[in-house]
């Protein structure tokens, strides 16, 4: 024991003197020199200050924006791959909105379905996560991807073709990996229930997303790397390898294996779709108002601190539980030294939004993607202060984590794609959203939704705690005090799910027009980067 | 930030520092751990019973680790003592948990040793516990005209009994069953046990 502990610290030591040293020579070489004036990479030349609003009062034609005219070109490039995965995010996302509407009716309708194993509520509600998580965020994360990066590089998206194969065997393994739980096929452990056999396909489908993207990074024609870049760059080299050594299988079990999963776990969060969706708002919010980021070195700090501090965070899962007291201590001081990045991020966007309000009144994408920026912040601080040991106490195993890793996964990441999906399709195909108030009643029906859903979980959540750590209630009270807020749950979901049924729908109804671009538009590099 | 690389390096170093100190430094303290003295592998018919609960994914409302009296009433409840890492050894997948929509698990076996009453709580929950949320499991078992030699018919009460015929338990339900009466450790933990003892500074609470 003293060995490895005092090898550990030694190790530790090590590593810090040379992530030190390789941070001097950095700097030393101007290699993380920053400046306010790279915060208008996202801009072509005379485009900053002029905002980018399309209103459903006034449908985006494609020519209101010159400068989207000349972009044009970049987006013809990363056409077919942005379409594919947006379309199969869109369905996984109404496919897996159905299985959680399941999942949470047999919470309160336990009686409900239960001849076939295939809806039992174990395996409803692990499709529903592995659709949503894998399906919706990840594909349509990538979509994301694929169109920003040639942007910020001003430089088309290089081996287009890959990410198309990429989607295809990624829709493959999606809908495998969910049958094969739906049947009783699964590895076993939360956010690890995909079997490894088909885990290998996810796998190879991954490469050919990161792939084109690291080729087109290294072709930018801009020097500066734009900060949406920095959070894309790094979750495309941390996701493939947590995913793969994750889920290579029989070396890990017991309370050893609980350690890993919630390493990967609470990465998949942290390190995808926490920088998938990060890295779209800071494209998307300035973007769109027309404006830089409020400080563009502090956004230096978010992104460091994220990566320092959100990959440590996974042991908080395990408070109280049969692991080593170090490593939970160490995850819930990293948990909470998780404010300084978010606190960094939330001013860099949330001050550029504070002060230009009117664009979040016109623009329906810019207040989708500023709903969830500001979730994010919710969420993270949430997520901090779940950590302390008095609170986890009370709230961990109960359903209000449940409600966190919505606020999470939903109320951010999701609400950032809805945003960017609906300024993405108009500009890629050239057509305008064929019923333009059918996005504000998404908006208003997923926002209504998921407040109740979010407030009826953290209420009855805390209930059930509370219900749980009193000796002299027996533990029937902390199933009774949750049912009503478990069948609102229910009702909030409903609304969520018919707002992912409108887009579904506008979605088809757009591409159903086919695009207005054709192919022999052509990239023309000149035009996109200057006047 | 202007060039690829070193970022690239300076990220998968930050995973890398996070790996050791979360996977491999954890690893290397379990270990080396050999299992809780009394603690027995799982026969064959309790592995697949386990198999079946992990298919199920009874995981996703039952956690198999209670928590020391210091921090929550979990003993009072009959769950146990507060777990330790050497009462996991022989655990593969690890069915730790994370919520509690129904009660801790880790010794259930000895809480509730009788086949017949966990045969009739997986089919028909409601049959014992009126407040219970539990899905009924009938899926696990068959409904016939008459037992046959070696049938285990399951007792329910008249209204949930099916309107003709006998509920007789599959192998898969048995199997589970016997996986749940295997989930006993009440034996003492050993000394210096590995588990996070961050909150024993605290008094018990009430």
């Amino acid at each position: 024991m003293p060995l490895t502990v005092g090898l550990l610290l030694a190790l530790s030591f090590a590593v810090s003197l040379l992530a030190l040293a390789g941070l001097i020579w950095a700097i030393n070489n101007r290699q993380l020199k920053i400046e306010q004036a790279h915060a208008y990479t996202i801009f072509a030349e005379g485009e900053a200050g002029e905002p980018d609003v399309d209103t459903p009062e006034s449908p985006l034609e494609i020519d209101r924006n010159q400068y989207d005219v000349r972009r044009a070109g970049l987006d013809v490039v990363s056409r077919a791959p942005v379409l594919l995965l947006v379309g199969s995010g869109v369905f996984w996302l109404v496919l897996g909105s159905f299985f959680g509407l399941l999942a949470s009716l047999k919470l309160h309708l336990p009686d409900l379905l239960t001849d076939q194993a295939f809806f039992t509520f174990g395996r409803a509600r692990t499709v529903h996560l592995n659709l949503v998580a894998y399906g919706w965020l990840s594909m349509t994360g990538i979509a994301v991807a694929m169109w920003v990066t040639p942007r910020i590089f001003h430089t088309p998206l290089r081996f287009a073709r890959l990410p198309v194969i990429g989607a295809v065997l990624w829709n493959i393994g999606v809908a495998s990996g969910a049958l094969a739980i739906a049947n009783g096929w699964t590895d076993g452990e939360e956010w690890l229930e995909i079997p490894w056999q088909i885990d290998i396909v996810l796998a190879v489908a991954g490469a050919f997303f990161v792939l084109p993207l690291l080729a087109t990074a290294a072709r930018r024609e801009v020097d500066h790397i734009y900060v949406t870049g920095w959070y894309y760059l790094a979750a495309l080299c941390w996701f493939p390898i947590l995913f793969t050594i994750a889920n290579i299988p029989y070396i890990h079990s017991g309370a050893q294996e609980a350690t890993v999963n919630w390493w990967f776990a609470h990465n998949v969060l942290g390190l995808w779709l926490t920088p998938l969706g990060v890295g779209a708002a800071y494209y998307f919010i300035p973007k769109i108002i027309g404006k830089p980021i409020y400080s563009y070195s502090l956004s230096l700090l978010g992104f460091w601190g994220l990566a320092l501090f959100y990959s440590q965070v996974g042991i908080h899962h395990l408070i109280g539980g049969p692991v080593p007291t170090w490593v939970v201590t160490l995850s819930i001081v990293h948990s909470v030294m998780m404010f300084i990045p978010v606190i960094a991020v939330a001013i860099n966007q949330h001050v550029l939004v504070a002060r230009n309000m009117w664009a979040v009144r016109e623009s329906v994408p810019l207040r989708f993607v500023a709903t969830g920026a500001l979730m994010y912040t919710l969420a993270s601080f949430q997520g901090s202060i779940e950590a302390l040991r008095s609170v986890n106490s009370v709230t961990h195993f109960t359903h209000y984590t449940v409600g966190h890793a919505h606020l999470g996964a939903y109320g951010f990441v999701s609400l950032v794609m809805f945003g960017a999906i609906y300024y993405m399709l108009p500009r890629t195909t050239g057509r305008a959203w064929p019923w333009p108030r059918a996005i504000a009643w998404h908006f208003w029906l997923v926002i209504g939704g998921f407040a109740i859903y979010f407030v009826s979980l953290t209420i009855g959540g805390l209930l059930q705690g509370f219900a749980m750590l009193d000796a002299t209630r027996p533990f029937a009270d902390s199933v009774r005090v949750t049912i009503a807020y478990l069948e609102w749950r229910s009702i909030g979901g409903a609304l969520m799910t018919a707002g992912h049924l409108l887009l579904g729908a506008h979605v088809v109804a757009l591409l159903a027009r086919g695009p207005a671009w054709t192919p022999d538009t052509g990239y023309n590099p000149e035009p996109a980067v200057s006047e | 930030m202007n060039r690829i690389v070193p970022l690239a390096t300076l990220a998968l170093g930050i995973l890398a520092f996070a790996t050791l100190l979360l996977v491999i430094a954890p690893a290397a303290q379990i270990r080396q751990l050999s299992a809780t003295p009394g603690l027995q592998p799982y026969t064959a018919q309790e592995q697949r019973g386990r198999d079946i609960y992990v298919a199920q994914g009874c995981l996703y409302c039952h956690s198999q680790q209670p928590r020391a009296p210091e921090q929550a009433p979990d003993a009072q409840r009959g769950w146990g003592r507060a777990a330790v890492a050497s009462d996991y050894v022989y655990d593969r997948p690890h069915q730790l948990g994370t919520m509690r929509t129904g009660p801790d698990l880790q010794n259930v076996g000895a809480r509730l040793p009788s086949r017949d009453w966990h045969l009739t709580h997986l089919y028909q929950p409601r049959a014992i516990f009126d407040w219970s949320i539990m899905p009924a499991y009938r899926y696990l078992f068959e409904v016939k005209a008459r037992a046959e030699p070696g049938d285990i018919v399951v007792a329910l009460p008249n209204e949930f009994r099916p309107d003709t015929g006998v509920v007789v338990a599959s192998e898969d339900a048995l199997d589970l069953v016997a996986y749940l009466l295997a989930l006993d450790r009440t034996m003492p933990a050993p000394d210096g046990a590995v588990r996070d003892h961050g909150y024993e500074s605290r008094e018990p609470s009430e």
